[in-house]
């Protein structure tokens, strides 16, 4: 479990990045972070492993206040996976993947053994263990990024836009994979986008945000969709007009009891099947068919 | 050719010497640049002084240099202390700017996230900034161990040793052949090294290869 306590961080230069900011992150969940550039995403991330330092209140890990830890030894507890992978260039795929592992003073055999085992994880073909990372796809890379942040079997792993920097059509690949993984892991895992439909796709819980890291909404993705709290968070979801606002065109579809539905520009979104008398619960059907063609609208 | 075959003893006695008396320059300078350079490049203050300090050090003439080194140093005026010091200092004038390149040539983001991950300062330092650093360290090197080379027959005037007596030497005598003899052999140590130094690199930066980028060739280097 993780604790932000009324933190705030100011940075040198005066831009106040998040202002009295507080969440719990329960444990062996996936908490994502949606929100608009510069609204202070990466921040409240990079406190969570000390690479800033909040300038008021605190963040604690399972009850310990971490600005009381050594924080070497906290990133290294810690997986962080970043958007444009942040691999080491001079380290072949199999050395980053078990960096951390190798600090610790792992003898380099039982390293690359884990390493391989790791990549079968994550996905990747074990011919590409001996190349540099600038030997890789973006794709591949982002995946060589996920397993070094397994490499510890951390608890916490924090991913900041892993996927922002890769084509959609492997985007929802590398997603699906991350859902996969954390059905087998279950790790607690902080993923900051500003991608709405990946925050809905990948998140149990999902925290909306404003200028300053302030909370518009959270909630489960049905929560927010059924219940937005703003007209904000309508806009940022796209229930006001966009494509989740979606509804019955007039145009029938060619089988009895099939309906094709328009997004909020009037695009068509899909088809809505029902069953006679069951017009009443069509409402909430919509939504989740909405939620699947945003997915494959992206792909 | 007969003369050199006639005083290949010589000629090659002054070979052998001109090697070992510009190795050590090179290496000093090396080692003398990895600590300065990355202090040039952390502070814009360090920076200022340090290359301000060696680039003053760069325009001291080579023979002052050498004359009045042993004065400073109490050596006697043919030991070739003199000429070895003198030869570390114009190097390391030369290495000085590149290393601090060199460190500037590294990505930030890769140090940052180097440290996300957990590299305590040290460890990164000694496994991801000087790696990193490690192309254009070399591509520097090579121009100071030429540069060294070259410099040392100068020394030739004020103390024993090197090829640089054959210059002296074939200049009094009047005799072209053996100063051209001279020329060819300190060019062909200076390209042994080169190949030599290109070597090591391939060796120690085995990345370099495989992932070749044009910010990494000799095109960084700037003299002086
Ligand atoms: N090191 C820094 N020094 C000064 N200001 C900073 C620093 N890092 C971030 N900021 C500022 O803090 C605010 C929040 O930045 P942050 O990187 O956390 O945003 P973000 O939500 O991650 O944005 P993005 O989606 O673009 O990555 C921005 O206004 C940014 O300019
Ligand atoms: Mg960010």
């Amino acid at each position: 479990m993780i604790e932000f306590i009324t933190v705030s961080k100011l940075y040198p230069g005066g831009t106040l990045a998040v202002d009295e900011f507080s969440l719990v992150i329960p444990a062996h969940k996936t908490v994502v972070l949606v929100g608009s550039s510069g609204c202070g995403k990466t921040t409240l991330l990079r406190m969570i492993n000390r690479m800033e330092a909040p300038t008021g209140g605190s963040i604690e890990i399972d009850g310990e206040d971490i600005s009381k830890t050594n924080p070497v030894s906290l990133r290294r507890r810690i997986g962080y996976v970043m958007q444009n992978s942040g691999l080491l260039p001079h380290r072949k795929v199999v050395d980053n993947i078990a960096t951390v592992p190798l600090l610790e003073g792992m003898n380099r055999s039982r390293a690359r053994v884990l390493a391989l085992e790791l990549m079968e994880t994550v996905g990747l073909e074990a011919n590409l263990a001996d190349r540099y990372p600038s030997q890789l796809s973006g794709g591949q890379q982002q995946r060589v990024g996920v397993a070094r942040g397994l490499a510890t079997d951390p608890n916490i792993l924090l991913m900041d836009e892993p996927f922002g920097a890769v084509d959609p059509i492997v985007r929802s690949d590398l997603q699906l994979e991350l859902l996969r993984l954390q059905r087998e892991l279950g790790k607690t895992v902080v993923f900051v986008t500003h991608d709405i439909d990946e925050a809905f796709l990948l998140g149990d819980e999902v925290v909306i945000l404003e200028k300053g890291a302030q909370i518009a909404q959270k909630g489960s993705p049905e929560q927010i969709l059924a219940r937005p709290a703003s007209e904000f968070v309508a806009d940022f979801v796209g229930t006001r007009k966009g494509k989740r606002r979606l509804s019955l065109s007039s145009q029938p579809a060619d089988k009895a009891g099939e309906f094709v539905v328009v997004d909020g520009t009037g695009r068509p979104a899909g088809v809505l099947e029902l069953e006679p008398g069951e017009l009443l619960g069509a409402a909430s059907k919509a939504r989740s068919v909405s939620d699947k063609t945003a997915q494959a609208g992206d792909a | 050719m007969q003369w050199l075959w006639e005083n290949r003893d010589l000629v090659g006695g002054l070979l052998l010497q001109h090697v070992a008396l510009s190795v050590p320059p090179i290496i000093a300078s090396l080692l003398v640049c990895i600590p300065l350079g990355r202090l040039a490049n952390r502070f814009r203050l360090t920076r200022g002084l340090i290359l301000g300090f060696f680039g003053l050090l760069f325009t001291i003439p080579s023979l002052a240099l050498f004359v009045t080194l042993p004065a400073i140093l109490g050596t006697k005026i043919l030991d070739p202390i003199n000429v070895e010091v003198a030869l570390t200092i114009y190097a390391a004038a030369i290495m000085v700017r590149g290393a601090a390149d060199a460190y500037a040539s590294v990505s930030r983001e890769v140090l940052q996230s180097a440290k996300a991950v957990g590299y305590s300062s040290g460890s990164r330092f000694w496994k991801v900034e000087l790696p990193l650093a490690g192309p254009v360290l070399l591509a520097n090197l090579r121009v100071v161990s030429v540069t060294t080379v070259s410099l040392l027959s100068v020394g030739a005037l004020v103390a024993n040793g090197g090829l640089g007596y054959l210059f002296t030497n074939g200049y009094q005598r009047a005799f072209p052949t053996e100063i051209v003899i001279g020329i060819v052999l300190t060019l062909l140590i200076a390209l042994i090294f080169d190949q030599i130094l290109v070597a090591i690199g391939r060796l120690l930066m085995p990345w370099e290869k495989a992932t070749r980028s044009p910010s990494t060739s000799l095109q960084r280097v700037e003299v002086g």
